[in-house]
């Protein structure tokens, strides 16, 4: 005895809205899907639990991060002032002006303007690449100063302070631990965003299907996010006075 | 037990497996069920590799001087096993192949939410698998399964990062995976189908995943770090430079003690079907079931320092670990209760499943009652670090989970190949499982409390017997392990053919036909009542 | 949260608010303030990180369970560095054994 009813008309249960069945083809809606709105909450539920996941990846760094601090905070404040301030000024807000081209990108296809979703996606990885080239050079500089931890550490100017010098190695070791990771993660991002660039050039998406465009935004956002916090972690915690 | 009653031959209608022939359609499917066959037969595959190593750690220790390999070489023999066995085979068992191809179908859904998802996560597993493989046939690594530095990241050998890199792998594999769950979970339920209406082994799932999203990524995280410290010197774990080995343990076992919740949960899932259905009762506190999964989930995160007691752990935090860890032991144990009072009262029928199930009651209880000597502090001093660890562990794992896996394979074989295997066979090789594991772990508890420490390739004489007891049942073990591999391959062709309900039990999959069709149902079910509406003498009676 | 169109005003207005907050926060660390620099600095960023969440990425209007699911993960990753802190706070409650005297690592002498 069954203790399922079946039906091929799509009732309201208590999680869904629409009630009308279906009939022609939806472009873009997945056929193990009910409906596009199932499609699109599944699709923003599932990128928002994956940044959970990311949340716990950093998050782990961040805690180990908050442990030596709490342990060699000279060591910290030394190694953070020879970190370049304005480069990382400068590279937040280029972050951050990322994330509001993003969101005008999310905002076209939201209202069906395909060529600006193409242009702020484009200003999005300009933007982005500009980050990652500001990176470089804070990079190199740090190479040509001798400061990065195991492959080529042997600093030459004076460390405010006068900290041990492990504590200050311990400091550029999650210096380039996370902006590394940070920096693969916005790599991440560029292939991300080219793939939406084709789509949304080759007229895909629309007011009705712009879920992917939605979605992409909400990791480049918190790739945003992370920035936020890494910048004064890392270039502030040492004052500049 | 019912037998089939013959339908139109399994052969002559369509399902998932015949839709489509050829080996495109298997490795390019998006089709959760044949999804979750592509896991059986690759978990099947580092199931037997990592027990080859066990076989050898066994034998090797019939002699008190080691019969078998070097020392050096012990160490990467218990390194691999351990590695394998939990990375690569208790982690994904139950969620990447029960859990794949029943979650759609117990909630009435014709996928799960993310099928090209589904597919990639399989295709990370092989891939971190290669990766585990590769590392072993190069030479393996001797660190233990938990890579503890410094010695991981200074002074070992082995191959480290290539097989950090398998494991990091495959657990982004497992993310992917719980994503999946979570998501189809809380958004593709059939009309009707309420949170307490859920069967108890979707509670599970759910739990399961949550455990999975929040702790991989921490591990994953941590394994990037040791990586970077062995390859790059990067030295976060390096004393020279003020770094603490401690914090490389706090970070792995943040993850690793939710681990073992992620292993376990999916089985106690397994167990609420099997008693209710061997039982043909309702199951007895459907809701204390389900929260005290969520529970487990939550509690699990926070009882961590247990491993670490006499690592260099403040005293402080270690009664605050050993205070926690005793208070999730009760949601386990509320469990336990509840499955035996479903027994109460209940219809009870033998089948090999249910022996499974059974089995795991009674092993599970006595692991999970061993390891509180463990949380307890002053008890635990001693029997770390000693055969009591492993003889606790083994208990949950293999007298619990492992017990689980089989028998939800031999519960759900008819709906996932449309066949039955013979029961006599099923049987046999349950008891002789139950046996050989007995025969070889219960002596370990004693080898623990006498003081034989784990992980050493050698041991004082007066321990032989009890060691030659634990090699002789593990070579039961093994062959009650190789019965099933050949009476489901023979089932496939030989085994008669099952109708969509052979064991009449309750469940939305049981609804559809054996094997089911592609997508899922024919029509999308409506569900009106509660799970396990068995009928009872009460509702019959007028 | 589908089909929900924000105008654009209101992006570019947060985008000026984050960079106000930048300059602010870049500002404040040439100011000594003790230990509230610190504070300061992680309650900026804090903000800064609302203002991106709420209204980039739309949890203004985001159904509840989204909400839940990202609590969460600030929940246990509270719990990752509460008990972890703990652990290295209390280690040098338990007086290192006679004998050993200053040898010992510890924050101060490194």
């Amino acid at each position: 005895m069954p203790e399922a009813a079946t039906s091929s008309s799509h009732s309201g249960g208590s999680h869904r809205a629409g009630g009308a069945v279906v009939v022609g083809h939806v472009p873009g809606l997945r056929h193990h899907f009910e409906d596009m709105e199932q499609q699109h909450e599944a699709g923003s539920l599932g990128m928002w639990a994956f940044l959970v996941t990311e949340i716990m990846f950093f998050g782990a760094v961040f805690a180990a991060y908050a442990i030596y601090r709490e342990l060699y905070l000279p060591g910290f404040e030394g190694g953070s002032r020879l970190l370049d301030i304005k480069l990382g000024a400068t590279n937040t807000a280029v972050l951050i002006g990322s994330s509001l081209t993003m969101v005008l990108a999310v905002h076209s296809a939201q209202t069906g303007k395909r060529k600006l979703i193409v242009l702020f996606l484009i200003l999005t990885m300009v933007l982005g690449a500009v980050f990652l080239g500001i990176k470089y050079v804070e990079w190199s500089t740090d190479w040509t100063k001798g400061l990065v931890p195991g492959l080529h550490w042997a600093p030459t100017e004076e460390i405010h302070g006068n900290p041990p010098l492990g504590s200050v190695e311990m400091f550029f070791c999650f210096y380039f631990v996370m902006t590394g990771l940070h920096a693969m993660h916005m790599i991440v991002g560029f292939g991300i965003l080219t793939v939406m660039t084709i789509m949304a050039w080759r007229g895909r998406f629309s007011p009705e299907y712009n879920a992917p465009v939605e979605v992409s935004g909400l990791y480049w956002h918190f790739v945003d996010i992370i920035w936020i916090f890494l910048f004064p972690l890392l270039y502030l915690i040492g004052g500049r006075y | 037990m019912s037998t089939a009653v013959l339908e139109a031959p399994a052969e002559s209608r369509l399902n998932y497996l015949n839709a489509s022939y050829g080996i495109k359609s298997w490795l390019l499917t998006v089709d959760h069920k044949r999804i979750a066959l592509l896991y059986l037969a690759s978990i099947s595959v580092m199931f037997f590799i990592g027990g080859i190593f066990a076989v050898l750690m066994r034998l090797h220790l019939i002699e008190p001087q080691g019969a078998l390999v070097q020392p050096d070489t012990y160490n990467k023999l218990f390194s691999a096993h351990g590695i394998i066995m939990v990375f690569f085979f208790l982690i994904p068992s139950i969620p990447a192949t029960l859990g794949n191809f029943l979650v759609p179908l117990m909630i009435g859904a014709k996928d799960l939410a993310f099928p090209r998802l589904n597919l990639m996560s399989w295709y990370l597993y092989i891939i971190g698998a290669s990766f585990a493989l590769y590392a072993l046939m190069s030479g393996g690594v001797d660190t233990g399964w938990t890579f503890y530095p410094p010695y991981s990241s200074i002074y070992s050998q082995t191959h480290v990062i290539a097989t950090a890199i398998g494991v990091f792998i495959a657990g982004f594999s497992s993310i992917l995976t719980a994503l999946n769950f979570v998501v189809t979970i809380h958004k593709m339920r059939a009309p009707g189908l309420t949170w307490f209406r859920l069967p108890l082994f979707i509670w599970a799932m759910y739990a399961t995943s949550v455990i999975i999203m929040l702790g991989t990524p921490v591990i994953a995280v941590t394994l990037v770090l040791l990586a970077a410290e062995r390859l790059l010197h990067v030295g976060i774990f390096d004393a020279v430079i003020g770094g603490d080995p401690l914090l490389f343990q706090h970070l792995f076992w943040f993850y690793s003690h939710p681990a073992v919740y992620i292993m376990v949960l999916p089985g106690m899932g397994v167990i609420s079907e099997l008693v209710t259905a061997f039982s043909r009762k309702k199951i007895f506190g459907y809701k204390m079931i389900a929260f005290s999964s969520m529970a487990i989930a939550v509690l699990g995160f926070l009882v961590w320092g247990h491993h670490m007691f006499v690592t260099g752990q403040s005293v402080y935090a270690g009664l605050i670990f050993s205070l926690l860890s005793f208070l999730v032991a009760i949601p386990s144990a509320i469990k336990v209760f509840n499955w035996t009072a479903t027994l109460y009262k209940g219809s009870i029928s033998y089948q090999a499943p249910m022996l499974y199930a059974l089995g795991f009651i009674g092993l599970f209880t006595m692991g999970g009652l061993t390891g509180l000597f463990l949380a307890s502090l002053a008890t635990d001093v001693h029997l770390n670090g000693t055969y009591f660890i492993v003889a606790h562990f083994h208990y949950i794992m293999v007298g619990g989970t492992m017990m689980a896996y089989l028998g939800g394979l031999h519960f759900w074989w008819p709906k996932i190949t449309g066949r039955l295997y013979p029961d006599i066979w099923a049987r046999i090789a349950a008891l002789m499982i139950f046996a050989g594991f007995n025969l070889t772990f219960f002596p370990q508890f004693m080898l623990g409390y006498l003081g034989m420490p784990r992980r050493y390739s050698v041991y004082p004489a007066e321990f032989q017997v009890l060691n030659v007891m634990s090699s002789a049942g593990a070579s039961i073990l093994g062959i009650g392990y190789v019965i099933p591999l050949i009476y489901f391959l023979w089932s496939i062709r030989y085994g008669p053919v099952a109708s969509s309900n052979p064991w009449g039990t309750k469940g939305l999959e049981w609804q559809t036909t054996s094997p089911p069709p592609t997508e899922n149902f024919e029509e999308t079910p409506i569900v009106t009542e509660d799970a396990y509406a068995y009928a009872t003498p009460e509702s019959t009676h007028a | 949260m589908p089909g929900h169109v924000v105008p654009v005003r209101v992006y570019v207005m947060v985008f000026l608010a984050l960079l106000f907050l930048t300059g602010l926060t870049t500002g404040v660390a040439f100011v000594d303030l003790g230990a509230m620099n610190t504070v300061a600095a992680l309650a900026i960023a804090v903000v800064k990180m609302l203002l991106v969440a709420l209204f980039f990425m739309e949890l203004r209007y985001s159904p509840g369970l989204t909400r839940v699911v990202v609590v969460t993960a600030f929940f246990f990753l509270a719990l990752l560095i509460s008990l972890t802190l703990a652990d290295n706070f209390t280690r040098p409650w338990t007086p290192t054994p006679s004998g050993w005297g200053d040898s010992a690592p510890t924050s101060q002498n490194r």
